[in-house]
């Protein structure tokens, strides 16, 4: 659906896309991630038509990007990261004026409006549709911004940082639309927010000082953090000075450290990446006549890769043209 | 084109709710009325609505032309400004439009507004009409004349606000500019050699709005005025297109 060929956008003299090729099939929400500065918002804006490339192609739904400009922007919902709003429009009036903006016939105009607000919550349940734009919060506004979006119901949604400003309970209902769109559209979305993307997403494109660090997905990315996975486990009934030497006995345990936690003893056990001992544990705890109360392994997080990730990219930082002399 | 219409009523619409519009719309409107009862007898125009006096709109087409200069390009200096600087320019240029559809809505927007303007001028000319003989030729072709010299000046008002984010700096170029091609190109007929002041001549805006402003239709003052506007859209919609190669 989306082709991405050698992109590459200079800012004057700073570079900020480097060289970045993806492709994104259709269907599929991918998440592009990355730290501030990395590209991300400058990449969408290439996308959609907004920014020229200094060179490389775009292809959105079969049309290049430069080429067939308004062939992209029939087929793409764009929505920026700051949600542009005409601040003295009311919510219906400026939904009907985009509506008419995207050939949408007349006749059909009020009812697709009365659609996309209802998808995005803005006729319930309180009755937003009579109110300025300029007086409405920002997790209105966003959902106004995304209701645009959807107005023509494009084949290519682009969001840029959607969930920005907004509260929890706003994220929630924000990622819930999302992933609400996913068989009819294909959505590429930018933030830098993980858990919300690695929930929503099905592939991440991590963009780091303009190059891509990682392609995959979520649970592949995770599983690529370097470093040892650990095994929480808490218990009683057992001597608290032999249990360390006792656990260290099981295979694959690299290492155990204990503590106490309300008369509980809570281990940590360190063992290599791929292996899950928590069968084993369980069982040895069992044979040992222990009770056990929790059993629970923590896996390298995605955010430990991508800062793992992304700090390498920032090292090398952006390429600068030299200044000549 | 249909995009365009859409476009302008969406002007039209924020023109109507912005008190700027309003403010400089009453400016316009009662400086007209000072000439009608007063004049201005530093730039030797005649009242007219006084005793004695010919009943004719001609002084106060003048003195809206000159006021025009001023008022054209405060008008104009949001349309494309305000949306480079509230960031609308994104969701404008990514909606499936051509630049030429964009100038030609905003174009249309405020010359809505501005013939609303003009027409209630035409307050002035009922107050004539009830207390003299009007000469409704003149009338006619004066107000076709505002309507080609607004367009022209509304153009420039526009083109500069094409150009840039402050909304002031697109007001003080447009000015700029227009006060140069009365001011100037008037100084340079009296006072510059030929063949300077032949080409001046030809382009004195107020040369071509005095025909008008007679009761005069001379097909060379409507080309002069269209021919400007249409530059000038031209050079807009090639300043907003060049967004996009930047």
């Amino acid at each position: 659906m989306i082709d991405v060929k050698n992109l590459t956008k200079w800012y004057g003299r700073v570079l900020a896309v480097d060289d970045i090729s993806f492709h994104v099939g259709k269907g599929r929400i991918v998440g592009f991630l990355g730290p501030n500065g990395a590209g991300k918002s400058t990449t969408l804006k290439m996308l959609t038509c907004y920014l020229p490339a200094t060179s490389g192609t775009v292809t959105v739904a079969g049309h290049d990007v430069l080429g067939d400009s308004l062939a992209v922007r029939r087929k793409v919902g764009y929505m920026p990261e700051s949600v542009p709003l005409y601040p003295e429009m009311r919510v219906r009036e400026y939904l009907m004026f985009r509506a008419a903006l995207r050939d949408i016939p007349r006749r059909k105009r009020s009812a697709a409006v009365d659609d996309v607000c209802k998808q995005c919550w803005l006729s319930s349940p309180e009755n937003m549709t009579r109110r300025r734009l300029g007086e409405l919060s920002r997790g209105y506004k966003q959902r106004v911004g995304l209701a645009e979006v959807l107005l023509h119901n494009p084949e290519v949604l682009v969001l840029d940082e959607p969930t920005i400003g907004l509260d929890p309970a706003q994220i929630r209902s924000m990622r819930e639309l999302i992933t609400g769109l996913a068989d009819k559209h294909t959505v590429i979305l930018s933030s830098h927010i993980l858990a919300e993307v690695e929930q929503t997403c099905d592939d991440l494109i991590i963009i780091a000082a303009g190059r891509i660090a990682a392609t995959g997905s979520p649970t592949e990315l995770r599983q690529r953090v370097i470093g040892p996975s650990r095994i929480i486990v808490e218990l009683s009934g057992a001597d608290k000075a032999n249990i360390v030497t006792d656990l260290e006995k099981l295979k694959g345990v690299s290492e155990v450290t204990a503590g106490e936690r309300d008369g509980w003893i809570r281990l940590v056990v360190s063992h290599g990446p791929k292996e899950d001992l928590r069968p084993a544990v369980a069982k040895w705890a069992f044979e040992q006549g222990y009770q056990l109360r929790e059993l629970r392994r923590e896996v390298g997080s995605l955010e430990d890769f991508f800062v793992q990730i992304t700090y390498e990219q920032n090292l090398r930082g952006p390429r600068r043209e030299a200044v000549s002399a | 084109m249909k995009k365009a219409l859409v476009l302008a009523r969406r002007e039209m619409a924020g023109y109507f709710f912005s008190p700027l519009a309003y403010v400089i719309g009453a400016g316009f409107l009662a400086f007209s009325a000072v000439v009608f009862f007063y004049g201005l007898r530093m730039l030797g125009i005649p009242a007219i609505f006084a005793g004695g006096n010919e009943a004719s709109l001609r002084p106060l087409f003048e003195a809206m032309a000159l006021g025009m200069i001023v008022a054209a390009p405060l008008l104009t200096m949001r349309l494309v400004s305000d949306e480079y600087r509230s960031g609308t320019i994104e969701t404008l240029m990514t909606a499936p439009i051509t630049d030429t559809e964009v100038i030609a809505g905003k174009f249309l927007g405020v010359m809505g507004f501005y013939v609303v303007l003009l027409a209630c001028t035409g307050l002035f000319l009922a107050l004539l009409a009830a207390y003299g003989e009007i000469d409704v030729g003149v009338a006619v072709t004066g107000y076709l004349g505002m309507l080609l010299l607004g367009a022209a000046y509304i153009s420039v008002g526009l083109f500069t606000s094409t150009m840039t984010r402050y909304q002031l700096v697109a007001a003080i170029v447009g000015i700029g500019i227009l006060a140069v091609f009365v001011t100037l190109m008037y100084m340079l007929v009296s006072y510059a050699p030929a063949p300077v002041d032949y080409i001046a001549s030809r382009l004195n805006a107020m040369t071509y709005f005095k025909d008008f402003s007679r009761g005069m239709l001379d097909t060379r003052g409507v080309i002069y005025f269209v021919s400007a506007t249409a530059l000038l859209l031209f050079l807009s919609v090639k300043t907003l297109e060049s967004k996009r190669w930047r």
